[in-house]
Formats: structure tokens, C-alpha cells, sequence
């Protein structure tokens, strides 16, 4: 059967960090992505990142992806990258299950793995929610950055998190108008500067509000949207009608943490970290011996950390085979003090009591 | 309020901006960030030392305005677009603002646009002086424009047409 030292299962921007850290230590690595090119979510992020030089700041998270994989190349020849290859399962016996394109079904033994497989976007229930025309707001940002596809032209944004602004953002740089966006918290979500750059071209941002009816034939043709009080319950005769042929959802995102589930690694129930993420120690291990976890998989936060907790798995998973490196603490603790400043701040609060809650 | 409408209060510019004799002097950065969120950018693009260091990258940043001669290199370096240089020694009657832009199509030397506030609103015309769109901006162009001196704290976007 095929073997690696570490299998990286999701080529985004906290599993390129850790196939680059494994592989820096020596490690053999399989890195795996279901897609046909590496970055993950970076690939659609035309706007620049927050942070520290460090973590690539004001580079964009388009460019930060090249960055990454021009860093893995450095190390091909312990390098092995499987696109277009879905990891269908984990077993009992260290076994990883793999289907690459329509064709080929095979097994690969890692002798450790690191689990980055992302998160995906929540979906709000509302009448309707199924009408064509109503995206994640995620979803929208590939079409148009990565497929050049305009979703429509006018357009209500659920969701005045970091996600919510920046495509706002991306939807006006595209040429489509932005209606509104409304968010159902009584205070917006993602970083103030985001939501003044959006809101000097004009478009209103209410909060308090949340979509209470889809209306189409056989598509979005309006949204009603309709206040909340303090119990975030609706205000009657508050309701709005917008004439937008486009909703963005964008309230949060949830870990995508089903192979986690069937390594059987311990799960816990933490809502400031998205939902149901792995118990884990503070090299990023679960509670499966060799099975590692980084990015918004372990608990969703910016990209910034994710690419840190990324290198840190990576190391960490490499070390505990026997790979080393004369500076591999000074590296590792590096990883930690970075972590440690990016969720310092206020806006790290949410971040904080997650990990407090998982890590106790 | 800026957390609720994304419009900064009165207040909150009225700690970020300088004096009215510093604005009379010359070119210099205003920075409108308002909350303590990690990055630091700012700090590392500033070449004159007048934004003063972060030690912790929380911190919200403080231009030292008797050392920023308004060059403008961290107007887009900011990854929130929340820098602004501010002119009012421009003319007689106008003051000159540079403003980060990101859409197209890019205005030109010349053209008279739209001067929009810091909430969307069409609060007078401007005319575009320059346009700066250097490699090292990396695709964050930095529109020079004139504006009635009156308006310099309170235009902040453009929009193309009159």
C-alpha cells in the first residue's frame, strides 16, 4: 500500500502551511485537495489581508496562495500533491481513502495526518430560501473572482460579518449594485473599516434586521426584510421590500469536520468556534494519536491564523515522527506567540472563550 | 454609530485629525480606524517614522502629524482603505485630497467626478489631479483630488460622472 510520513488532507491556506512545515522538517508529504488547484478559499480573496508581516499582511489572499505553493515547490522532491482527489474516508487502521476524478479509487497508509478541510457557509430558513438567485455569500465571491461570473445585478447581503462586507465590496467592484445589508445582531460583526469603505459608496447597512420572505416565480425578484427587537424577535409593520435579484447569505460558517467524526476523535459543542470542533492539545493533535487538525476545521477564525495554526500542525506532526530541526522550538513557540497576538485583541474575545470552552 | 451604521461619529474624527494650523502646513495622513483589530501594515509602510509603533498589533494606530509629510505610501499599504491624506496649503480656496480607489473604470487627470461623504452622499464635485498607479501600490491606485477646502474632512470617496 502507498505510505507518507504526513497526509495533509485540504490544500487551502492552513494546509499548504502545513505540508510547507512538515516537509521543511524532512517528513514525506501527501498533500490532498479536491480541487483542481491549491489555495483553497485564497483563490477568491482579491482583497488584503489583515495582521502582520508575518502572516502576509496587506498582500492579497490571491497572491498569499502563489506565496504558499511557491514555498512547497521548494521542497518537491518530499512533496507529493494529489488535486482533483477527495479523501472519502478514514478507518479503524490508519487507512485514508481516496478518489481521484472519476477514474481512480485507491489507499494511502500516512503514518500521521493533518485534517484542514475548512468549513462551509450556514444556511438561514426563511420562505423560499430555495428560490435560484439565493447564494452563500462564500459561493458568490468563486463565482465572480475565480469564474469571472457576475451572480446578477442588485443585490441584499445577509450578514454583516468580515465575509458579508468584503463581498459586498467585491459585488460593487464587479458592477453590481448592492441594496442593502442587514444583519440580524444588533451591532455589525466584521472589522469597522470594512463596513465604512462599503458604506461611503452608499450602501446602507441595517442592523437588527433579518429576511423574513423570499419572492420569485423562478427566481429572486424581491426580499422582505423586517426589524428585530432586543429578543431578536420581529417587529411587526416593520417590513421592507427590496427589489434585488441576488441574496448573499453570509451568518457564519460551520467546520467541516466529518472525517473527524469517523476517526472518532472527541468532538465538542462550541458555538463562538462555528459548532462541533475537535478536542485537541496545544500542538493541534486531537485525541487520536497522529491525527492533527488546522484551519476553520478546528474552529472558525481569519485566514491569518489558520495559515499559523497550519505551520504549527505541520511541525508538530513531523517532530512527533522523529523529524526535527535545530530550531524547530524556537519555530514551534513562534507558531504559539503569533496565535496567542492575533486573538489578543478585543476582536479575539469571541476567539478566546471558544478555546477556553474547548481547551478548558 | 459607527459600530451600527459604519459611519464614524464626530467624536471618533475628531481624535484622528489634525490641528487646523497642521492642516494649513501641508499635506498629512488621517488614518479612520477606530478599533483595536490585529494588524499593523501602517506601521511597517511608514518610512518617516510618524506612525508610531505598534507594540501590540492590536493597538489603534497614532500618526505623529509633525513628522508625516503626507507621502501617502500607507494609503495603500492599509488593507481597510482607511487612510487618507489631506492638503489644505493646495490652493487658495481648494484643498487636496488623496483617496485609495479600487473600481473601474479609473478616473483620469482632469475629469470632474462626483465628492461623495464618509456616508455614500454626493456632497460636492472634485476634480481629479493626479492618478497614482504604481507596481508598488499593488492594484490599490491612490486618486489625487481637488475638492472646495470646506469639504477636505468630509469627502472621502468619488464617484464617476458629474
Amino acid at each position: 500500500m502507498r505510505t507518507t510520513d504526513v497526509a495533509v488532507i485540504g490544500g487551502g491556506p492552513a494546509g499548504l502551511s502545513a505540508a510547507i512545515s512538515a516537509a521543511s522538517l524532512g517528513a514525506k508529504v501527501t498533500l490532498i485537495d479536491r480541487n483542481d488547484r491549491l489555495g483553497g478559499q485564497l483563490i477568491k480573496q482579491t482583497h488584503m489581508f489583515f495582521g502582520s508581516q508575518k502572516q502576509h499582511a496587506s498582500v492579497r489572499g490571491v497572491d498569499i496562495s502563489g506565496i504558499l505553493e511557491e514555498q512547497l515547490s521548494k521542497y518537491k522532491d518530499n512533496v507529493e500533491v494529489l488535486l482533483n482527489a477527495t479523501v472519502l474516508g478514514l478507518y479503524e487502521d490508519g487507512v485514508v481513502t481516496i478518489e481521484q476524478g472519476e477514474e481512480k479509487y485507491f489507499k494511502i497508509k500516512p503514518k500521521a495526518m493533518v485534517i484542514a478541510t475548512g468549513a462551509s457557509e450556514k444556511v438561514l430558513p426563511f420562505p423560499n430560501n430555495d428560490l435560484p438567485g439565493i447564494y452563500g455569500a462564500g459561493a458568490v465571491q468563486t463565482l465572480m473572482n475565480v469564474y469571472g461570473v457576475a451572480p446578477g445585478d442588485r443585490a441584499l447581503m445577509v450578514g454583516a460579518g468580515n465575509i458579508g462586507l468584503i463581498v459586498s465590496y467585491q459585488l460593487m467592484q464587479a458592477g453590481v449594485k448592492v441594496a442593502a445589508i442587514i444583519d440580524a445582531a444588533p451591532k455589525i460583526g466584521g472589522y469597522l473599516v470594512h463596513a465604512s469603505k462599503i458604506r461611503r459608496m452608499g450602501v446602507p447597512i441595517y442592523t437588527s434586521y433579518t429576511v423574513k420572505e423570499a419572492i420569485g416565480k423562478d427566481s429572486l425578484e424581491k426580499a422582505v426584510i423586517v426589524q428585530l427587537d432586543e429578543k431578536w424577535q420581529p417587529v411587526p409593520g416593520t417590513e421592507r421590500e427590496l427589489d434585488v435579484d441576488v441574496m448573499c447569505i453570509s451568518i457564519g460558517l460551520s467546520p467541516l469536520a466529518e472525517l473527524l467524526w469517523q476517526a472518532d476523535c472527541e468532538m465538542k459543542y462550541v458555538p463562538e468556534l462555528g459548532g462541533y470542533v475537535p478536542a485537541r492539545d496545544e500542538e493541534y493533535q486531537t485525541t487520536v494519536k497522529g491525527i492533527y487538525v488546522a484551519g476553520d476545521v478546528s474552529g472558525v477564525e481569519e485566514a491569518s491564523a489558520a495559515m499559523v495554526e497550519g505551520q504549527l500542525a505541520g511541525l508538530c506532526a513531523a517532530k512527533n515522527l522523529g523529524f526535527t530541526s535545530p530550531d524547530f522550538e524556537a519555530r514551534r513557540q513562534d507558531c504559539i506567540d503569533q496565535l496567542n497576538t492575533l486573538r489578543s485583541g478585543p476582536v479575539g474575545a469571541k476567539i478566546r472563550a471558544g478555546l477556553e470552552k474547548l481547551l478548558g | 454609530m459607527l459600530e451600527k451604521t459604519g459611519i464614524p461619529t464626530e467624536e471618533q474624527l475628531k481624535e484622528v485629525t489634525p490641528s487646523k494650523e497642521r492642516l494649513s502646513r501641508g499635506p498629512v495622513a488621517i488614518i479612520e480606524c477606530f478599533q483595536e483589530i490585529p494588524c499593523n501594515p501602517c506601521y511597517t509602510s511608514c518610512s518617516t517614522g510618524a506612525i508610531k509603533e505598534l507594540v501590540d498589533i492590536n493597538e489603534k494606530p497614532e500618526v505623529d502629524f509633525d513628522k508625516c509629510n503626507g507621502c501617502g505610501i500607507c494609503i495603500s499599504n492599509c488593507p481597510g482603505l482607511a487612510i487618507f491624506v489631506v492638503d489644505e496649503s493646495y490652493s487658495e480656496d481648494k484643498a487636496l485630497i488623496k483617496l485609495p480607489y479600487e473600481f473601474l473604470p479609473l478616473p483620469e487627470k482632469g475629469d470632474m467626478v462626483k465628492a461623495l461623504d464618509r456616508s455614500g452622499q454626493v456632497v460636492g464635485q472634485a476634480e481629479v489631479v493626479k492618478v497614482v498607479n504604481s507596481k508598488a501600490q499593488d492594484r490599490t491606485p491612490v486618486i489625487w483630488i481637488a475638492v472646495d477646502k470646506e469639504l477636505s474632512m468630509r469627502v472621502r470617496n468619488i464617484e464617476m460622472g458629474v
